[in-house]
């Protein structure tokens, strides 16, 4: 059955084309994706990302539980908000899930993961948890909207009272406060500066109204996946997934081989690295007309690879990607498009930061 | 939904002709496929000279989306294609039965007219994709 958020007969009235998104009913685009892009990157737009799953999870050993559990260091976390993004990995180092975890106090953690990967990410956290007495609750009585773009922070403190205002609009990046009932957090997925709000249910359609009439332009996930890509982020399923480990998937930075700290998938993870990791994930840009696409051939002089997120950049205005390529294969990459071998350019990502192309 | 003007014949497939005086078809695809690729960024021209098979593909839309192939209803010598749509693809998201037109083929066989939809069927077929 398809699920519906609380925020489904918004989409409706507003006249979204909806699509089936992991089980979801959830608005491609309100009319044009291209447009809603543009809207986040110069001005505001808004997300309902309320299928992804919130966890809390509490317990007085919920950090060390945590430190088994994620890639990166929880310990990283000193002050309460303060968020950071994790792989979640299996014994073989693969990914389970990329997801972000608050530090909200000692005995307290939430994490946020993927609509998509929500059973198998549940099961898993559950049954890892029994060892450390964590207890794991799914907030499904939570909805989240995501207020993106330059002007976005300003929009969302102009429909919040005049403390909580005050308190949103101090935060630091990566940084999330509660206030006026609604958990507010410096985070994203677009590239752009703005706020990820859990609100309760029964509030959020009143507060996407609220932002809507603030000039928060209703953005759907056509552009969400746009943005996400110019930003150089990382898709679950498509860029990586259990088969993958963090190396292959341009995630090195996210994990932590701090010392003595035993998380599942580290063994794998250095026995990888000793060995020599053989693929990359590279940020690909094509010059000529075109769009690159997942599953596309990738033809290096090392061998070949693919494309894994592939789609029209519209701040750039031509197409841009990631793919996964033999390790330190650089030039004379070809793409091949309905059997036609088209150059392109292997960049270092982010191709999109903060409003401006990072790439030429 | 846009009308559909009535001097139009339809593929299954979303493609539209129309039949001009002097013998040739214009090709294009239809505003309900616009609307079901969303912004379109990247149309794949034939050249000009080239030869279309009725039912076999002839160009190559791109949205964000995805990328779909554009069938020839018709089959003949391909005598001119919109190279406008190379620098303004959303045309065709704005006005795909008028300067959304992709290209012409003179035709060689008329008989191929017969198995299109008219513009009535064509609404029918789209109407009921929809439920």
């Amino acid at each position: 059955m398809t699920r519906k958020t609380v925020l489904n007969d918004s989409h409706r009235a507003l006249g979204a084309k909806m699509v089936d998104f992991g089980g979801w009913d959830m608005p491609l685009n309100y009319g044009s994706q291209i447009e809603e892009h543009h809207a986040v990157r110069r001005d505001a737009g808004m997300f309902d990302v309320s299928h992804m799953t919130v966890v809390d999870m509490r317990g007085p050993r919920t950090c060390e539980f945590l430190g088994h559990l994620f890639a990166n260091n929880i310990g990283k976390l000193k002050i309460p908000g303060k968020a950071l993004y994790s792989c979640m990995l299996n014994a073989d180092g693969g990914v389970i899930d990329d997801l972000i975890v608050y530090f909200i106090a000692e005995d307290f953690f939430r994490t946020v993961v993927n609509a998509s990967t929500r059973d198998k990410d549940l099961a898993w956290i559950t049954e890892k948890a029994k060892a450390f007495d964590v207890q794991i609750t799914e907030r499904t009585d939570l909805a989240m909207i995501a207020a993106q773009g330059p002007n976005a922070r300003a929009k969302v403190a102009s429909v919040l009272g005049e403390a909580a205002a005050a308190r949103a609009l101090k935060l630091g990046k990566f940084v999330a406060v509660e206030a006026d009932g609604l958990f507010i957090a410096r985070t994203g997925y677009t590239g752009e500066d703005g706020f990820e709000i859990m609100v309760a249910e029964s509030a959020a359609v009143d507060l996407w109204n609220r932002l809507h009439a603030a000039g928060v332009q209703p953005a759907g996930l056509g552009a969400r996946d746009t943005l996400r890509l110019e930003a150089g982020m990382n898709l679950y399923g498509q860029d990586m997934d259990e088969s993958i480990t963090p190396w292959e998937a341009g995630l090195a930075w996210t994990i932590s081989l701090d010392e003595g700290r035993k998380f599942i998938g580290r063994s794998a993870l250095e026995a990888q690295k000793a060995a020599g990791v053989t693929r990359d994930m590279v940020g690909i840009i094509m010059d000529e007309k075109g769009v690159l696409r997942h599953g596309q051939r990738v033809l290096t002089e090392s061998g070949d690879g693919e494309i894994l997120s592939g789609t029209f950049s519209p701040t750039l205005g031509k197409a841009i990607a990631f793919a996964r390529i033999p390790a330190g294969a650089r030039d004379a990459v070809r793409v091949d498009i309905r059997g036609r071998e088209v150059s392109v350019r292997v960049v270092k990502y982010p191709f999109v930061r903060d409003g401006q192309a990072v790439v030429a | 939904m846009k009308e559909i003007p009535g001097d139009l014949m339809f593929l299954k497939s979303h493609e539209w002709v129309r039949v001009e005086d002097n013998g040739t078809a214009t090709i294009g695809i239809s505003d309900h496929a616009q609307g079901l690729l969303g912004d379109l960024v990247y149309v794949e021209l034939p050249n000009v000279g080239d030869t279309a098979q009725a039912g076999t593909a002839a160009a190559v839309v791109e949205s964000v989306k995805a990328a779909s192939d554009v069938y020839s209803p018709v089959s003949g010598e391909i005598v001119a294609v919109n190279d406008a749509l190379a620098d303004r693809p959303e045309t065709i998201n704005e006005d795909a039965y008028g300067e959304g037109w992709i290209f012409v083929v003179k035709l060689s066989d008329r008989d191929e007219l017969q198995e299109m939809l008219d513009p009535d069927a064509y609404a029918e077929l789209i109407e009921s994709e929809e439920d």
